[in-house]
């Protein structure tokens, strides 16, 4: 990881990336600093502080985290549970497997604060079953902190007890939707329930549970510890803080990158990732597998929610993959569709239905075997998915569809027979 | 709290009770919102996504069977995107699904056929994708087809939360996914109890019951065959729903007429055995209770029930009643008693019974039950089948005249008459073991503290100073229930009755499709309204019965009531293994 801004503006703990992370390194630089403000403070002004931050959840849906903090603690008094989301399953992003790995502490003073903040006892890390390293390397951090009194009974001898578990994915991408991760930890399959009720109120066993990704939890310690002013100057007026970008694809340095609110897309590409490093750029999937392929002329768009929002561009979980002239997008958002329909729990139709014959026709086309109205039959199939499909997996599994479908389609159209003199010609009997 | 809310649906304010769902409330407002997934009695699945409405103010459509209304609320449920999204996932559906309707056993009556002429669906511009998984024929009672299953998840629901079977689960992901029994395993395999539940359940033709038509015309056109048929209590309030009149409609006297139209030699009544198993199961209860037998003692009518103690707790075993069920009986008294009376060999008679249950079809074939030396019942057939049959003879059910049911096995009581419904063979045992316990007459012969749809009930009934504690249960989740207490040591009952289906057999999973606690409603107040218009009323009181006791069985529990009448059950493993 490297930022061109210096780490007075960062919300991480810089300089901790080298070799194993101690406990030590981390409270040399500042670390559960944050921790004990809190725990000197009340719940309530953890929540107002996180709020007057404007932290929103950092998964993909973007949440604002203060909400959901409230909503967990306004259950009446009982048995709750924190759980961070670190099911990190998007295909090109890696920034959760980074925090946990680099700087696992930072997260698990994230998770205290915001159990104390809900008053919650016990928390889990629901770690993907493909990361290993970053399993051990939270277990041997959360032992530390168990040994030095920052996590178990009695926290800083403030009366506040919170532990933390690691409970291993089974190695589903849908678990990473929080309602199917609480089916899964439940021994259930991880498939997706009704909401309401929320996990707000009804999560983990029935009881108010707070589910928030992994980068967002890491972003509490710094807002606590430095304050909002400070954490609001960092982005813009509609959006604060920094996000980790996960930078891949044909740019010269691929990598993870904090970046501030309010950066462009191009910015990102050729300031941070240094340009492409051969060919022209054809397109840009923000937001992975779940996310949007524009092309080079809607890069100078601010990484914003609202200027995104505007624009179709799903932020998501902070993925950008570049892709020069010499690839095909219709290659690209074909093994996005094999993807999704190959993780897609199969519960309900428009998702299950709808990839299968999607993905016919997205590998029909490209075998040159599709005709125009194949391409109307795709659009009209992925609307159904984004309209009608049960959550959040099967109604996003459509937008690389649909986007390319806007930026790209004569690409699409030119790939169909009817369109095409050189079509392969029917078979004769 | 209030109890109404105002939202606005289709453009227009309405007022509906407060927590309901979108899908409901439109109901209530004339608007019809289709649904494959959504069952009146389940819990809400949501998978189907063919209710889906918009919301104002919501990005996505809402699906209307999850989406409680608040106030305020403004939905459309007909809109061009809503139009093109629903058709849309019909076509999905339908890409999946093998266009066998001509040839499907639900042709006429499966519920994604009717929205597919609802929608005007014209053509799957999808590529076809079907699978060509193999049939589950492995059982007597059910087909199973996996290769016209929706995924609706409707038969696991009521495998897993009614019946507590838990033999279908939903496997695998994304378009793998199969609504089948653990391991690929076949029906015959696992500890299916062939109640049915799911079929009667099914929106299409994923699976049914086994068709035993074809070897019951095979009998009827056979001259060297003479072909009697019994028709089980609950049949008869619910047969008429087959030819499109409401349920509850009582049509015992058309079902007579229909029987006899299509040939059959004799038309008689399981209510007839229905008396004889009060008989005998009363005097085993009485036997029991002067002996020290095993208590309580619990009734053995269904088999879907019998069929599940054997599997889950074979070792209450002891506390099955030995009696067979009422069609039992009356196959074994077919080939032996009826045999004699009409001079007809055995050999030649031909039992078919009409049964509102698939379960029977297993049971019938249980290699034990031949006491006069052939198979007491050759066929079944559903009420389903039975509607089917009529229809290939041309029966116009509805312009029939009344019929009487043949002597000497079609004399019956109201006792009888109420054996369809859950509670019903308890209220006829007590009719007749009060009256032979005490010697005095029964007053007031409706013990309704054991009627209506309650899981599990209870009542004490004062038999010459004797307090006797009996329980009833319906739906094999409630059996469950009263077995952990009787295997904890807890249940201080006399005499239980445990019916396989919800509501009893007038809620058997061979009844005609549509079965809801609704229905099951209408036809339980039609059969105790059959009860109630018939002259005899307890069991013991039957004139053929009498009459049977003293010409062939001497007495009840008698050595050839024993040898006929009586049966064994068997530990079944819940799994089983192949070597």
């Amino acid at each position: 990881m490297s930022t061109p801004h210096d780490s007075a503006n960062s919300v991480f703990r810089l300089g901790l990336f080298r070799d194993f992370p101690t406990l030590m390194h981390y409270r040399d630089f500042g670390g559960y600093q944050a921790l004990a403000n809190a725990l000197s403070g009340s719940p309530e002004a953890v929540i107002g502080e996180i709020g007057a931050a404007g932290l929103r959840g950092r998964g993909g849906a973007a949440f604002p985290t203060a909400a959901k903090l409230q909503m967990v603690r306004d259950n009446p008094p009982g048995v709750r549970y924190v759980i961070c989301n670190a099911d990190e399953g998007e295909p090109g992003t890696f920034k959760d497997r980074f925090i946990m790995t680099h700087i696992p502490f930072q997260l698990l003073e994230g998770m205290a604060i915001a159990a104390y903040a809900v008053g919650a006892a016990q928390g889990f890390i629901y770690i993907r079953h493909e990361y290993p390293e970053a399993q051990e390397t939270m277990r041997r951090a959360i032992a530390a902190a168990r040994a030095a009194g920052l996590l178990g009974a009695d926290i800083l001898g403030s009366g506040f007890s919170f532990d933390i578990e690691i409970f291993s994915g089974a190695g589903s991408y849908l678990c990473g939707e929080e309602t199917a991760l609480l089916s899964s930890i439940e021994g259930k399959k991880g498939r997706p329930r009704l909401k309401p009720p929320y996990p707000t109120q009804c999560g983990l066993w029935g009881k108010p549970t707070l589910i928030n990704n992994v980068e967002t939890l890491a972003n509490i310690p710094p807002i606590v510890d430095r304050g909002s002013a400070w954490y609001r100057a960092l982005g813009t007026a509609d959006s604060h803080g920094t996000k980790l970008i996960s930078l891949s694809g044909d740019v010269v340095r691929r990598g993870l990158y904090e970046v501030p609110f309010g950066t462009t897309f191009r910015e990102i590409i050729y300031d941070y990732g240094g340009g492409l490093k051969q060919g022209r750029l054809k397109a840009v999937n923000i937001g992975g597998a779940s996310g949007v392929v524009v092309p080079p002329w809607e890069l100078d768009c601010p990484l914003e929610y609202d200027a995104c929002g505007q624009r179709g561009i799903t932020i998501g979980s902070g993925a950008v993959f570049v892709m020069d002239d010499s690839r095909s997008v219709l290659e690209n958002v074909r093994n996005r569709i094999d993807f999704f329909l190959h993780e897609s729990c199969g519960k309900c139709t428009p998702c299950r239905e709808g990839l299968r014959q999607a993905g016919r026709i997205i590998h029909k086309t490209l075998a040159g075997e599709a005709v125009l109205a194949d391409i109307d039959n795709l659009e009209r199939y992925t609307r159904t998915m984004q309209n009608a499909a049960f959550c959040g997996l099967g109604q996003a599994a459509g937008n690389s569809l649909i986007s390319s479908l806007k930026y790209f389609r004569d690409d699409y159209e030119a790939m169909c027979r009817d369109q095409n003199q050189a079509a392969p010609k029917e078979a004769t009997a | 709290m209030t109890t109404t809310v105002n939202f606005n649906l289709n453009g227009r304010e309405v007022t509906v009770p407060a927590g309901i769902t979108i899908l409901e409330a439109a109901r209530l407002h004339g608007v019809k919102i289709p649904t494959l997934c959504h069952h009146p009695d389940q819990r809400v699945k949501a998978n189907c996504r063919v209710c889906v409405v918009e919301v104002e103010g919501q990005k996505n459509l809402a699906a209307s069977c999850a989406t409680t209304v608040a106030a305020g609320m403004k939905v459309k449920t007909n809109s061009p995107r809503i139009r093109e999204t629903v058709q849309t996932i019909l076509e999905l559906i339908f890409a999946n699904h093998p266009q066998e309707c001509l040839t499907c056993i639900r042709n006429g009556n499966c519920e994604l056929r009717r929205l597919a002429a609802d929608y005007g669906m014209l053509e799957v511009k999808g590529e076809m994708v079907t699978d060509a998984l193999p049939l589950d024929t492995s059982t007597p009672s059910l087909v199973r087809n996996p290769n016209k299953c929706i995924k609706c998840g409707r038969c696991a629901e009521v495998c897993h939360h009614v019946q507590e079977t838990g033999v279908l689960y939903s496997h695998f992901r994304s378009v793998d996914v199969q609504v089948a029994p653990e391991y690929g395993k076949y029906l015959s395999d696992v500890a299916c109890v062939l109640c049915g539940q799911c079929a009667a359940v099914c929106p299409v033709g994923a699976i049914h019951e086994k068709d035993d038509i074809a070897s019951v015309w095979a009998a009827l056109d056979d001259p060297g065959k003479h072909v009697v048929v019994q028709v089980a209590p609950a049949v008869r309030v619910s047969i008429a729903e087959e030819f499109g009149q409401p349920p509850g409609t009582i049509a015992t006297g058309r079902l007579v007429s229909a029987l006899r139209k299509l040939g059959f030699d004799r038309v008689f009544d399981t209510d007839f055995t229905a008396d004889l198993t009060i008989m005998e199961e009363g005097h085993e209860l009485l036997h029991r209770l002067k002996t020290g037998g095993a208590l309580p003692l619990m009734t053995s009518c269904s088999p879907g029930w019998v069929k599940y103690i054997e599997h889950n707790y074979p070792e209450l075993l002891p506390h099955v009643s030995t009696c067979k069920s009422p069609q039992q009986m009356f196959g074994a008294l077919a080939k032996s008693y009826y045999s004699q009376k009409s001079g007809i060999d055995p050999a030649d008679i031909f039992v078919v019974s009409i049964m509102p249950c698939t379960a029977k079809k297993f049971e019938s074939q249980r290699p034990e039950m031949n006491a006069s030396g052939h198979q007491d019942v050759d066929a079944v057939l559903t009420t389903r089948e039975l509607g089917r049959i009529l229809k290939q003879a041309g029966v116009d059910f509805a312009t029939l005249e009344d019929d009487a049911f043949d002597d000497p096995l079609g004399i019956s009581t109201g006792a009888a008459a109420i054996f369809g419904v859950t509670g019903g063979v308890m209220e006829a045992a007590l009719r007749t073991v009060y009256e032979v316990v005490t010697g005095q007459e029964l007053a007031d012969v409706e013990f309704t503290a054991v009627r209506g749809l309650e899981g599990i009930k209870e009542a004490t009934v004062d038999l010459a100073g004797t307090s006797v504690k009996v329980a009833v249960a319906h739906g094999l989740g409630n059996a469950r229930r009263i077995m952990d207490l009787l295997r904890a040591g807890q249940a201080d009952y006399t005499f239980i009755e445990i019916m396989c289906c919800p509501g009893g057999c007038i809620g058997g999973g061979g009844q005609p499709y549509g079965t809801t606690n609704a229905v099951r409603r209408q036809r339980i107040e039609a059969a105790y309204r059959v009860d109630a218009g018939l002259a005899i009323r307890k069991s013991h009181h039957n004139p053929a019965i009498a009459k049977l006791y003293e010409e062939f069985l001497r007495h009840p529990l008698s050595e050839t009531s024993h040898h006929l009448l009586h049966t064994r059950y068997k530990n079944r493993s819940l799994y089983k293994l192949k070597g």
